[in-house]
């Protein structure tokens, strides 16, 4: 009951007076704040495990999320969290973050990886990952300046399979060697 | 809110060269005319610095004056590894205001909260009175030592509690580097509710890995006044069989009343006595002394009742209590409790201060803790608002698996969560 009043006010994005409560359902802000405990002030991490999510689309964090609560996407305490939310709440998160600028990482990368990622990257990745990772095309994920260890973790786990490569992605991964998957990653993060 | 001279001395904290520096009650002088909407933050940690921080963010033209004692904050998440020898110092947990100043206009007072006069809108610091429009207090925790016979001031610097990270953090570390191999080390914790559900467990799963790494023929052993492990107890079970048989000794439903320092011995309900090498007196505890002594706390003496929307005390209007002091329905004693207390808080005293209607709480815990140094297991929950109340929302958080399949991977987030948290309040 709660839910769906909830749902339906985010939905409308009508500011609805609960009569019980005698204050508004939980907006944009209230519910994605309590992310930044991990992810940063307004999704800009300084954890280098923990992605950031200022900037990426909307898109890309509802399916992010939608696969943690379904446990496709393998993950430690997100699914966890995840279960706790209702897709309008999702959506209403993953449009706060999409408003946020993009923030820029200050990390250590190797230059020599960086420039082989770079010509390797627009034959590979560029039609997913559009402007030098900037954005993504439909749920792609942004990964200019994203967390080195994080894209790390995460390559690791599509490589064992714990994590469902899209079927695109892994034509284009499969024959590369995992020295041109790590100069692509630090590519990526070194893009500001 | 005046105080008699007897209890202002207690609150100040003993000392008659500490109270001899502080202006007498009455004869302060205003520190800081208020001219624009104001609120005062008393406490810089895991609650008052993001309170601070994030009211600014959503209404620059409100004044906001934090006030904290220390010209910095040691973190107490974490100050475990520091405990078990996995940090060599305290740097890493150690955050400085001159950001939050810097980045955000938060007017940053150093300066010891002597009296809250609810009533005039006004708070007493050693350095003079500051006026508010709303008051948020986010004082920690102080102990119940009239529960614990015996653990006066003197008593602390013989068995430490090192439930306030800094110091105290530092002696616990020292005794156990100077203590002989072999020797045993003691470790009580209070009834439930105290500051950090998992903290005690963590804390003897990190004092026995170093005693298993460094002086194999120790032992740690746990007086718990609780009846079973208060958090994450399957997991706590499992790790200590795995790494820790037959170096921690846990007891549960072991309630220490009593010390006695001179002879290093605890003793159970008075009746069984327990001795160590070093002991660790993890004291009952509830709110920050100035929450108790500003009339805060509820029936139950200990802990603040709040409104579950905008954490405004139910015993004094115009004051806001966040982070271990409150009583936050399911919300655990926790420093990222606070953190999202804080942000709840804020956005609903910015709602009140512009004659805004408010927002329903939406609310995060995640708490890691570390079993060895590169296992680490994890609790989270996702809180709402139902009738009133602060619930989980039903089907969602947990604890890591039982199988510690993840211990590693979360040994690796949870070193990013410290990251975090910490740059969240001091930027």
């Amino acid at each position: 009951m709660m839910m769906k009043w909830r749902g339906w006010a985010l939905a409308t994005g009508v500011l609805a007076v609960s009569a019980l409560a005698q204050a508004a359902p939980p907006t944009a802000a209230m519910l994605s704040n309590a992310c930044a405990g991990c992810h940063g002030t307004n999704g800009g991490s300084a954890g280098p495990t923990m992605p950031s999510l200022a900037g990426q689309s909307k898109e890309a964090i509802e399916v992010a999320m939608k696969k943690f609560k379904s446990g496709e996407r393998p993950g430690t305490i997100m699914g966890r969290l995840a279960k706790g939310y209702s897709e309008a709440e999702v959506s209403a998160m993953a449009e706060f973050f999409s408003k946020q600028k993009l923030y820029p990482t200050s990390q250590p990368l190797d230059k020599a990886k960086i420039a082989k990622g770079a010509s390797l990257q627009e034959s590979n990745c560029g039609r997913c990952h559009i402007e030098d990772g900037k954005e993504g095309k439909d749920d792609t994920p942004a990964m200019a300046s994203q967390w080195l260890p994080y894209m790390q973790m995460q390559m690791a786990d599509y490589l064992s399979g714990k994590r469902k490569m899209p079927e695109k992605m892994k034509e284009k991964v499969d024959p590369m060697s995992k020295e041109d998957l790590d100069a692509l990653l630090h590519f990526y993060a070194s893009v500001k | 809110m005046t105080l008699d001279r007897r209890s202002f001395l207690k609150l100040v904290g003993a000392g008659a060269a500490g109270a001899a520096s502080l202006p007498l009650i009455g004869q302060a002088a205003e520190l800081m005319p208020k001219s624009a909407k104001r609120v005062v933050v008393i406490g810089g940690g895991y609650g008052g610095t993001i309170a601070a921080k994030y009211i600014r963010m959503m209404d620059k033209s409100i004044e906001v004056v934090l006030i904290e004692r220390n010209d910095h904050f040691v973190s107490c998440p974490f100050s475990n590894l520091y405990i078990g020898g996995i940090l060599t110092d305290l740097n890493p947990l150690t955050i400085k205001y001159d950001k939050l100043a810097a980045n955000h206009g938060v007017k940053v007072v150093q300066a010891e909260v002597t009296a809250i006069d609810a009533a005039a809108k006004m708070v007493t610091t050693s350095k003079g009175t500051i006026a508010y429009d709303r008051l948020v207090v986010s004082p920690g925790i102080d102990f119940r030592l009239d529960e614990m016979k015996g653990y006066d001031a003197a008593a602390m610097e013989v068995m430490p509690h090192a439930w306030k990270a800094g110091p105290q953090t530092v002696l616990l570390r020292k005794q156990l580097v100077d203590m002989k191999d072999g020797g045993t080390v003691v470790v009580t914790v209070p009834l439930a509710p105290y500051r950090c559900p998992p903290g005690p467990y963590e804390r003897a799963s990190m004092i026995a890995h170093y005693l298993k790494a460094n002086k194999p023929k120790s032992k740690v052993v746990v007086l718990d006044a609780n009846p079973d492990i208060t958090s994450k107890g399957g997991l706590f079970k499992k790790g200590w069989k795995d790494n820790y048989e037959g170096i921690i000794d846990y007891r549960p439903a072991k309630k220490v009343t009593e010390v006695d320092a001179k002879a290093m011995a605890v003793m159970v309900e008075g009746l069984e006595e327990v001795k160590g090498d070093v002991i660790n007196v993890i004291p009952p505890q509830r709110a920050g002394q100035i929450a108790v002594a500003a009339g805060l706390v509820g029936d139950d003496k200990n802990w603040c009742p709040v409104n579950a929307t905008t954490f405004e005390s139910t015993k004094q209007a115009g004051i806001h209590v966040i982070g271990d002091a409150c009583v936050a329905g399911a919300m655990p004693k926790s420093g990222y409790s606070a953190n999202s207390e804080a942000k709840i808080c804020a956005m609903n005293i910015v709602a009140l201060i512009n004659g805004k209607e408010t927002t329903e709480l939406s609310g995060i815990n995640v708490c890691y803790s570390y079993i060895t140094d590169k296992d680490a297991v994890s609790v989270a929950g996702v809180y709402t608002v139902k009738e009133g109340k602060i619930i989980a929302v039903p089907n969602s958080g947990g604890v890591s698996p039982a199988d510690f399949s993840a211990t590693k991977t979360e040994a690796m987030y949870a070193e990013s969560w410290l990251k975090n948290i910490l740059t969240e309040m001091s930027t």
